[in-house]
Formats: C-alpha cells, structure tokens, sequence
C-alpha cells in the first residue's frame, strides 16, 4: 500500500470513528482504525541536518517519540534506514528507501539563531511525491517547541485534523504520605518535560483548569479557612480569589469565551453551580435545590453546560442552557457518572463512571447516545481532552500506599500510556495548542 | 505563670499527637504504627480536649455516599452537644470527610454536606452556631490507608475539632 494510500485511509478511518451507523460503505475503514487489525503507518525520520549535529538528532528524537506515543505512527530505528540524517535540498533516493520497505520518509533541518528555524519535508517513496513542506519557527527560549511544531505538522498532514503535541498539562503534583499529602499545582509540556511548580505546597491546591488561551488556570485553594476558587495569571504569577461566594467554591471551568468561569459554590451542605462575568465580578446562580450540582463544564460554542448531579439519587450527568433553565439528564447506564467533560470537537462528551466497585473513562455522544468505557480500572478519574478531540488524559490511583498517575488513552479505545511525571500526578488540564 | 500555660498546652498538643497516632494505628500501614507511645493517653481532666477525645469521641461516620446520621453517630453527638454545652470556652470547627470511592470535586460537596449535617445536628441540641464553623476535605485526607471497606468506613467521617 503506497503512503498516500495508507494516508487516506487513516484521515477517512479517523473521521470513521464518528460515523459508526453511516453503512456499508464505510465498513472497511472502520476496521482499520477500530479493529485489532489497526496497525499505525511506519515512517522514517533520519536526525535533522544542523550545524549542531547533537541539536539536530535531539530534535528529530523528539519528533519521533511525540509520532511513537500517538500510536497512529511506528517510527522506524535510525539505525536501519539508509541515511541517518536527513536533507531537505534534495530528492530521496527512492529506490533504496523503497528496498527497505519504507513508504513514508521525513527530512528535516533545524538551526539555532535569533529564533530556532526549521525546514521539513515528507516524502511519499512511491509515488515519489512531496506531502509536506514547511518552514517553521519558535522563540530561542524553549527549543524543545520547535521539535513539538514539526510533529504537529506531520501529523495534520498524515493524520489530519490538528495535532496536540505543541501542548502543556497543569496539573496537581502530590507528595509525602498518603494521610497528609502535600498537593501543589505544576505544569508541564505534554511530553513531561519542562516541570514548573506554580504553587509553593503550603495549601491544598486542587482541579486546576486552563483558560482557552492557555494564559490562566483557575484553581480551588485551601489557602484561607474555607477554601475558593482562585485564578492564576501564568505569565506573572499573580493570582486572585474570584469571589467570595458561600461556604466554599470550587469545580471551576473556564467558558469557551475565556470571559466567564462557572463553579460550584457551597452553602450549608447543598452545593449549586453559578457563573461569573471575570470583567464584572458578578455571579448569577444557575442551578438550587439541596442537590449536590458540581464539575460544570461549557460546550465548545459557548451555549450549554453539562454537570454532575445527584438530585436524581446517585450522581449523573445533565445539560441545561449555559445561562441555566431546567437540567435533562443525559447519562442513562447503571452506575453513576461524574466529571462529564465536553470534547473540543464537540462531538463527544468524556467522563468518569462508577459501576460494580470500578471507575472507568468514557466517552458518550451529547445526546448520551452511543457510551463507550474506554478503561476500566481500580480507581480512574478526571478525563481531559487533548485539542484536537483524539486523546484524553486522565488519572489513575492503584490506592493502598501508592499514589495517583497520569494516562492518556485515544477515543478509540487504543494506546493507553503513563505520561512521566517527577512526583504522584493527579487532576490533568490539557492546554490548547500554542501556536 | 507563662512556662505553667506553655507547659499546659504543650501537653494538650501531645496528647492530640498521642491520639492522632492511635488513630493511625487503626491504619494498616506499617509504617504509621505506633513507636513506643506508651500510656500517655489518659481520660483527660475533665473540660479537656483530651477528655472530649477520649471519653466523648470526637468523630461520627457515614455509610457510602450517605450524609444520613446512624443512630450510633447520633448517640456520639448526643455526647458531643452535652459536653460542648458544659464547656462554653471552645471554638467548634467540624471537619467533613469523604472515602476514596468518589471522584475529587464530587467529595468534596459530599464531605461539606455531612459536616453540614453535623453541625444542624449539634445545633439542635442547643450548640450555639456561632460557635461552629465547618470545612469539607473531600477525600484529600483519609486517616485508614488500604484498599478495603475496613479503611473507606473510617474515612467517611466527620471530626469535631474543638480549640
């Protein structure tokens, strides 16, 4: 099969996951991207061509474990391929890639100056055609980026939609014993690298959540006696309280806007969802009763909320208007369901479940149709979606003495990893892509 | 005087420490079992906080996912109110709790619910609410550490704090 084909293939698989009833027609790829028969497209990336040879391998190598860890690509040993560093000026020699199997081939370079340049190409060997051709470039500052941009290139190129690798996760890193944990928001880079600690750990802090510009993550804090919802400027560090609202706020999420913030707020045991205009500061209550209403969330244009409520008995999943009105309910299966958090996509709707003593991650259609636990575990909580509606990350606790950790898992059910974290790891907040 | 009420309230903070570790040897961790504590833990003089820990109990649970008080969590407050009606000098704060079968936001409504409960409770039992304040935890601070029903049920609770 030529790369072109397989490339087809794997963009159309891709979109099949959502057209499940669309017919017969369609069925072949649905077995590609659902059924045991996947197999992700190998690609060869030589190490860049730099006049720092070492930057170069570097950045290819990030290149390559970001397309590994998709588990849509298996990139092939350097070792084994033809030519062990690339060159964007000239044609591959095709028919020794073609001799060693190799369909789809990328050659990069990448240089160092004011700002970190880099060119690269994607060759199809059979066809003996150019897929892709930038020129990209980063900040100096972090030159581990420019590895995460060529990646979401290649990856919108051969994968299509948009890539998720020029990321961070926020998130709550744990530590000490389990009976006085020390939880302190970090922040890294999707891959786990660049570990910068936001809170000093005197406080509890929990739930961070990333504003749609990646410039500020609300939060709740245990700072003051009854603990609120604070918001943190990432850039300087600064943070405010958002209000004082009742005995205690908390489940902040920002809305697609980046304007307004829904959360829950406590007050004498009943624990309802408001919002609140950032600008103004004022709230308005969106939901009452004695019901515990929490984990808000807003549908990527802004017009719904969904959220957790155990006004029915056990705590399910609803969706009202985001200026509030009567909640239906959406989750219908047995257990309970927590979490519910809206696919930037907008086509899924992510959460967590409870049922006969496991905690699973799944995905259901905002209509509550179609439910699909994707794992199942002891303990799993928390989901949050990658940007490009693919990939969710979660947490997982395997309980006793031990402590919590990062996963992601695709929307297909498939490539469950650890993300590598320093410390315990808890609460992921993907960001959107940076640039 | 200063050195006798420093002394005095360096032996409250160590009998809590004491009964904290009790607690904790409820846990199965091994390494949260007591070291040679001996018997420092005694009733408690009477209007001490040790006394309220000891002889009243200072702590109620809950069954899963329920803020309802059983009869033998109701008899606990019973105790709690008489005991806080005689000493008027405390500062009550009820600190509610969940077990680590819920998801994090979910039980931290859930353990402000079931401190809620207490305190109406103890205010119906003639506690002046001005003297109590309360503060939910959710499931961040289990005092049980294992993976059965034998730890949850000790850490769905709700403590008296008094100071």
């Amino acid at each position: 099969m030529t790369l072109l084909n397989r490339r087809a293939a794997l963009k159309l698989g891709l979109a099949g996951g959502a057209l499940l009833a669309a017919g017969p027609a369609l069925a072949q790829l649905e077995i590609v991207v659902e059924g045991a028969n996947f197999q992700p497209l190998p690609i060869a990336i030589p190490d860049f061509a730099s006049s720092d040879p070492q930057f170069g391998r570097d950045v290819a190598e990030i290149v390559r474990n970001n397309l590994r860890r998709s588990g849509l690509f298996l990139p092939l040993d350097v070792a084994s391929l033809p030519q062990q560093v690339g060159d964007v000026n000239a044609q591959p020699d095709f028919p020794s890639w073609r001799a060693v199997n190799v369909d789809g081939v990328v050659m990069g370079q990448v240089e160092r100056g004011a700002q970190i340049q880099a060119s690269v190409r994607v060759w199809d060997t059979r066809q003996q055609a150019q897929v892709v051709g930038q020129q990209l470039a980063t900040d100096a500052q972090n030159w581990r980026r420019i590895g995460h941009i060529v990646s979401d290139a290649i990856y919108q190129s051969l994968a299509g939609g948009t890539g998720y690798f020029d990321t961070r996760v926020v998130y709550v890193a744990e530590t000490g014993p389990k009976a006085n944990r020390v939880k302190r928001l970090a922040i890294m880079d999707q891959d786990g690298a660049n570990v910068q600690y936001l809170t000093q750990g005197n406080s509890l802090a929990v739930t961070p959540r990333f504003s749609p510009n990646n410039d500020y993550v609300a939060y709740m804090n245990y700072d003051t006696g009854n603990p609120q919802v604070y918001v943190l400027h990432l850039a300087s560090g600064q943070q405010q309280q958002v209000g004082n609202f009742g005995q205690m706020t908390f489940a902040p999420r920002f809305a697609p806007s980046g304007q307004r913030l829904a959360f829950s707020v406590e007050q004498g045991g009943a624990t309802n969802i408001y919002s609140l205009d950032i600008g103004s500061g004022q709230p308005v209550q969106l939901t009452s009763g004695g019901a515990i209403d929490t984990s808000p969330c807003y549908s990527p244009d802004g017009s719904r909320l969904i959220f957790e409520s155990d006004r029915g008995g056990s705590p399910q999943i609803y969706m009202m208007g985001a200026g509030g009105g009567e909640p239906q309910r959406i989750s219908f299966g047995s257990g309970s369901y927590s979490t519910p958090v809206w696919s930037p996509t907008g086509d899924l709707i992510a959460f967590t479940k409870q049922s006969g003593g496991q905690f699973s991650i799944g995905t259901m259609a905002p209509d509550g149709s179609n439910e699909r636990l994707l794992t199942t575990s002891f303990h799993a909580e928390g989901p949050t979606w990658a940007p490009n509606g693919r990939v969710i990350m979660f947490f997982q606790d395997p309980g006793g003495n031990e402590g919590p950790g990062l996963h992601s898992i695709d929307i297909w059910g498939r490539n469950l990893l650890r993300i590598p974290t320093d410390s315990y790891a808890s609460d992921p907040s993907w960001s959107a892509l940076r640039s | 005087m200063q050195t006798f009420a420093s002394i005095a309230k360096a032996v409250r903070y160590l009998a809590l420490a004491t009964l904290v570790v009790a607690v904790a040897a409820c846990s199965r961790t091994p390494d949260t079992m007591p070291t040679g504590v001996g018997n420092a833990a005694g009733a408690g003089a009477p209007g001490s906080q040790q006394e309220f820990l000891v002889s009243v109990g200072d702590r109620v649970f809950f069954e899963t996912d329920s803020s309802s008080l059983t009869s033998e969590a109701q008899a606990t407050l019973d105790k709690q109110a008489q005991w806080l009606n005689r000493y008027q000098n405390y500062q009550i704060m009820i600190e509610g709790h969940a077990d680590e079968r819920g998801t994090r936001e979910y039980n931290i409504a859930l353990g402000a619910r079931r401190a809620s409960v207490v305190v109406n409770y103890l205010v119906s039992r003639g506690v002046g609410a001005n003297r109590i304040q309360s503060q939910s935890f959710g499931k961040e601070r289990p005092v049980a550490i294992c993976n059965d029903i034998s730890c949850w049920s000790q850490n769905r609770r709700a403590v008296t704090v008094v100071r």
